[in-house]
């Protein structure tokens, strides 16, 4: 009997060479250190995953995964991480002591035993494949079945989505207890506090240092770097230039008094 | 080849997505991992539908992405307030009830 469906070659080659790399990408997520580079290696998995749903016959899912995640929800993410920035959790070093291995034991366990089972798991047919489903094409198949059998759970969900959309509005809004300062109570209190060294505001970067970037410090009058003209956030992502190399090394700086 | 590699990838990567929840601090990473485990389960149902040919597994997993988008916007939204008020979005720092 021939089997009812045969898989291509083209698409062999296709998961051969994308499913080693996506699971590679997956691995990358956990181990960089930069919550900005996971994000771009999930959105690399996303992609794999979307050509392989594709090859699969579901082109309706595939273009949804490319618009909905590579599109949107990672849009959202990497606007997430530019507006909380980078801080100390983005280090990878192990707050519970052997949290690790336990997570790595039972994972490998896991992974060990779905893998098993699957490779047991039979569904007593033939694969069938979905040319007989996708006969009127791909979108017109799942439309009729999304608003005829799945129409109930298709409302439901778009509940769930308004619902969802007006929570997050709920969360982001931020009401004030206290009124605005005024620009002339952040003036006198910046007199007020402390030392008067911020007094009229933070220097600039780049300032005497012969390098007008934003990432390369201050230089103070006795050619130290001032760290305060620098934005935190690229000081906690280490990508701060030292000042130092762009100073003049042989500069005369005895002072001759003039007769 | 055989169409069970397509369930294998999606058990490795649903594995390595729960690991990513386990081991990882930020969270914003831990909410990615939650995405890659989302994805993992929709290429296996993206599967079953092409093994059993037909498209209820391909509509599931288009409720499954819809789900998804919910719980990253609400998600986000949550570490954003928690972000504004302890200013840090790390997971062991929203250790309020324990103490």
């Amino acid at each position: 009997m021939e089997p009812l469906l045969t898989i291509q070659t083209p698409e062999t080659v296709l998961f051969w060479f994308l499913a080693p790399l996506s699971v590679l990408a997956a691995l990358g997520m956990l181990l960089v250190k930069k919550a900005v580079h996971s994000a771009l290696l999930l959105a690399w998995v996303m992609v794999s995953l979307a050509i392989f749903y594709i090859a699969q016959g579901a082109v309706f899912l595939g273009i949804v995964q490319v618009v909905v995640y590579t599109g949107a929800v990672m849009m959202l993410f990497l606007f997430i991480l530019m507006l909380v920035g980078v801080d100390s959790s983005d280090s990878l070093t192990e707050t519970i002591t052997g949290l690790r291995p336990i997570a790595i034991t039972a994972a490998v366990g896991f992974g060990g035993l779905m893998v098993s089972l699957l490779g047991r798991a039979t569904l007593g047919r033939e694969p069938v494949g979905l040319e007989a489903a996708n006969a009127a094409g791909n979108v017109q198949g799942i439309a009729a079945l999304l608003f005829s059998k799945y129409v109930w759970p298709f409302e439901v969900i778009s509940a769930l989505l308004i619902t969802a959309a007006v929570g997050a509005m709920v969360l982001a809004h931020h009401q004030r207890t206290t009124p605005r300062p005024t620009q002339r109570e952040q003036s006198t209190n910046r007199f007020r506090t402390g030392s008067l060294a911020g007094a009229a505001g933070l220097p600039g970067p780049g300032v005497f240092a012969r390098h007008n970037a934003v990432d390369v410090p201050a230089l103070l009058p006795d050619g130290t770097p001032a760290p305060s003209s620098i934005s935190a956030t690229l000081k906690a992502r280490g990508d701060v230039i030292d000042s130092a190399q762009f100073q003049l090394d042989n500069v005369d700086t005895t002072v001759v008094e003039e007769k | 080849m055989s169409l069970d590699n397509y369930l294998y990838l999606s058990a490795i990567l649903f594995t390595i997505g729960a690991v990513g929840v386990v081991v990882r601090r930020n969270a914003i990473v831990v909410f990615m991992c939650i995405e890659l485990m989302l994805n993992a389960a929709n290429l296996s149902l993206v599967t079953f539908a092409r093994i059993n040919g037909t498209l209820d597994g391909q509509v599931i997993a288009f409720f499954t992405m819809v789900v998804a988008a919910c719980e990253v916007v609400v998600g986000l939204a949550i570490i954003v307030t928690i972000y504004r008020s302890r200013r840090s979005a790390s997971i062991d720092d929203a250790s309020l009830l324990k103490r």
